[in-house]
């Protein structure tokens, strides 16, 4: 092939979008279309599921038998903590590279091999569940023992994971090399090496926990149970703070494409961001503050990610965030007052309302209890009841899939260049699954507080040799978790009704569907706001300030505080113990 | 404070220098989360000080049989009845108690003395179980291998309940133990 022939073949790998200029390469895209896909799909499987836990776990119903109980939980936890979570997040990647910096990307057959070893991976362990040959749950405590392809499957899949990672790397390079850039590389795909540093960090404790398990489950080798669990959650919580990182980076991102939001400082944000990667991978102690394996000192220095730099780096972030919508939509002339920017931000665009939702229910509702719960001491009242999925769902599930979720409303149009179909639900979607949300998490903290277990199929403990009776608020509690429960399920089924219809029979976008301010397409691409503010007018807006996220971050501070001495009282009320 | 003539959102590639100084507001709130971060941090070594509840304990590895053997030990010395097919076991004030955690029971029920300290071990026969002491909402892990002994001192008399918190297989609700704590 002559140069020429190259340079044409150059050419047509790309389009340019219409609604944001970028040179959007087809090989990037085509990973991300199929990437985002999947994730959608094993949502589905991880949803579908949900509904079988929440109506066995609600006591009045009951509903499965206790081996499809522990069957399910199974299913649900790998399905939503891996593998819908990471494939979306490799569609995050291949975004934030390639196409955020208008590059091309290198090896793209590599990608299509990735993509085969995850899907592959994921679907021989979910198969290798339902067959009812890993009724282990997520975290797989050995002796606890699983079928071998189980362990497997997740080989595969972390495996192809640690290929995108570096693809990523690569693309980065790439751009780099052939200029396809000016400057520093935008703030979100500041974020987004972020999350793949952490990732594939993370990818190596995978490796480092699963292969021995599985030749220890074909009978190879020994294991010993508390070193499996330090390694198991160097990888189970690590692999949580990709999606922190990757979250964070699509707030910065929904802010800009939804209102124009700004960067406030990007020295702040890209350090608080450098202290995820130096001191996230620490939280593995997290599961570990009551386990008779490591010391005191170990478990203070840890369970602070080395004290608490890393949460300093989520309230920097939950600070920036905010100011930078605040000070975007009073660049645009939302100025009044302390709180017009939020008044008439728009919240019937899902891309906004799902990013301000997940920044809300992740700061307030996830962050809090989980740095109260993580604790050393304080861990003791918290160990293993329901304050910890109450505590985790509403990171994982409010924060990051939220974030996700909001995201998809705009990488519908952009990428995968279509309407987003039933629209109205649409509208409602991120209110219907962040409302729900709220709800169930609030209760299982709440049940949590009062003894009740998590993991457990049967809490009216029929059969038991001694008799254990709740309190009844527990009961009435209940309820209220089953409902936030549905409700958080039918608002993530149908996310996954809007996506699936929208790639299979949706409208295609084009220029004259925005113009005529067609349904199904949001806000931020009906009136593209500025990305780069200029003129008199920025100077005095930018001293006035944010005096509306002044206010809302101090009230998030005296729930913060608040909420933390109160753990401690109630702690100094049980038996002296040491 | 700086002039500023452009502002960007954070998917624009930011050109020139943007190793700026940091507004007023952000810094004030970055040296307050700062200081309470540190406040987080304190707290906990502080408590090992003042605080009666800290999960330190005295631990060490143990062969999941020797571990058996020494509950049964336990169990021989201090039995004082039966409930439910399960020994009932009273040992002095001070004395090492010997909790085991097996599929799918806590074995023996103990009683126990209010204001007494007793050293409380716990382990496991075979897999991962949960030690949560109810209504009291006091949790530890019990690992197989490993004998976790914790320092206690009931502060209340009544009749309490072990409840298993780490899913252990097919009957993990059916696993209830029992605690007395007379005056």
């Amino acid at each position: 092939m002559n140069l020429t022939a190259h340079a044409v073949e150059w050419i047509n790998r790309f389009r340019t979008c219409p609604v944001t200029g970028l040179k959007v390469n087809k090989d990037a895209e085509n990973l991300v279309k199929a990437n985002a896909v999947l994730a959608v799909v094993f949502l589905l499987v991880g949803a579908l599921a949900a509904v079988g836990l929440v109506l066995t776990r609600w006591q009045a119903v009951h509903l499965l038998p206790a081996d499809w109980f522990y069957r399910i939980l199974t299913l649900h936890g790998l399905n939503m903590l891996i593998f819908f979570i990471i494939f979306f997040e490799m569609a995050v990647l291949y975004f934030a590279g390639p196409i955020l910096l208008n590059a091309r990307q290198p090896a793209p057959w590599l990608g299509w091999i990735a993509f085969g070893l995850m899907s592959g991976g994921a679907i021989l362990t979910d198969v290798i569940i339902l067959m009812g040959k890993a009724d282990v749950l997520f975290t797989s405590y050995p002796p606890l023992k699983a079928h071998p392809l189980y362990y497997l499957g997740i080989i595969f899949f972390a495996v192809g994971a640690l290929i995108v990672t570096g693809l990523f790397f690569a693309a980065l390079v790439v751009a780099k090399k052939e200029k396809t850039y000016e400057g520093s590389v935008p703030l979100v795909t500041f974020g987004a090496l972020t999350a793949a540093i952490i990732a594939a960090i993370t990818l190596v404790h995978g490796a480092a926990t699963y292969i021995p398990t599985f030749l220890w489950s074909m009978g190879l080798i020994e294991l010993d149970a508390q070193v499996y669990r330090l390694l198991f959650w160097a990888l189970g919580h690590s692999s949580q703070q990709i999606n922190v990182a990757a979250h964070v980076s699509i707030w910065y991102l929904l802010a800009g494409l939804t209102v124009g939001g700004v960067v406030l400082n990007e020295k702040v944000s890209r350090v608080a961001f450098l202290l995820y990667i130096l001191f996230i991978s620490m939280a593995s102690a997290h599961h570990l503050l009551v386990d008779p394996g490591m010391g005191p000192a170990w478990k203070v220095w840890n369970t602070s990610y080395a004290m608490y730099l890393a949460v300093l780096a989520s309230m920097v972030h939950g600070f920036t965030v905010p100011a930078g919508i605040e000070m975007g939509m009073r660049l645009r002339g939302y100025t009044k007052g302390t709180f017009e920017w939020l008044r008439k931000a728009p919240w019937g665009d899902p891309g906004f309302s799902g990013m301000m939702l997940s920044l809300v229910i992740f700061g307030f509702l996830g962050g809090i209890t989980g740095v109260v719960i993580g604790t050393e001491q304080i861990n003791i009242i918290a160990h293993n009841t329901m304050r910890l999925p109450g505590h985790f769902h509403a990171t994982v599930a409010g924060g990051t899939a939220l974030a996700f979720m909001a995201v998809t409303y705009y990488v519908l149009p952009l990428i995968f260049r279509k309407r987003v179909s039933l629209w109205p639900i649409a509208k409602i979607q991120p209110y219907v699954f962040g409302i729900g949300l709220t709800t169930m998490s609030m209760s299982m903290i709440y049940m949590g507080i009062l003894g009740v277990p998590r993991r457990h199929w049967d809490i009216s403990f029929s059969n038991a040799p001694f008799a254990v009776e709740f309190h009844s608020i527990v009961y009435v509690v209940q309820a209220v978790f089953g409902i936030g429960g549905l409700l958080t399920a039918t608002g993530a089924l149908l996310f996954v009704a809007i996506a699936v219809t929208t790639v299979f029979f949706g409208k295609p976008l084009t220029a004259e569907s925005i113009q005529q301010k067609r349904s199904g397409i949001p806000n931020g691409i009906l009136n593209p706001p500025k990305q780069i503010h200029q003129g008199p007018n920025v100077n005095p807006t930018y001293k006035a300030g944010v005096k509306g996220t002044v206010i809302l971050v101090a009230i998030f501070f005296a729930c913060f505080v608040l909420y933390y001495f109160v753990n401690w009282k109630i702690l100094s009320f049980l038996w002296k113990v040491g | 404070m700086s002039e500023k003539n452009e502002m960007h959102s954070a998917v624009v590639p930011p050109t020139g220098l943007w190793w700026s100084p940091v507004p007023r507001q952000e810094k004030v709130w970055i040296t307050i989360a700062f200081i309470w971060c540190m406040i987080l941090f304190a707290m906990m070594p502080l408590w090992h000080i003042r605080g009666g509840q800290n999960p330190s304990g005295v631990r060490g590895k143990v062969k999941p049989a020797d571990y058996v053997a020494r509950t049964m030990q336990f169990v021989a010395d201090y039995q004082v009845g039966t409930e439910n097919g399960i020994p009932v076991v009273e040992p002095p004030a001070g004395s090492d108690v010997y909790l085991l955690g097996r599929m799918w029971s806590w074995f023996p029920v103990l009683k126990l003395k209010k204001n007494t300290e007793y050293t409380l071990h716990l382990s496991s026969a075979d897999i991962n179980h949960g030690f949560s002491l109810y209504p009291m909402n006091l949790n530890f892990q019990v690992v197989p291998g490993y004998d976790y002994g914790l320092k206690i001192t009931p502060n209340q008399a009544g009749d309490l309940r072990i409840i298993c918190n780490e899913f252990c297989g097919i009957l993990h609700h059916m696993m209830v133990g029992k605690v007395l704590v007379t005056e």
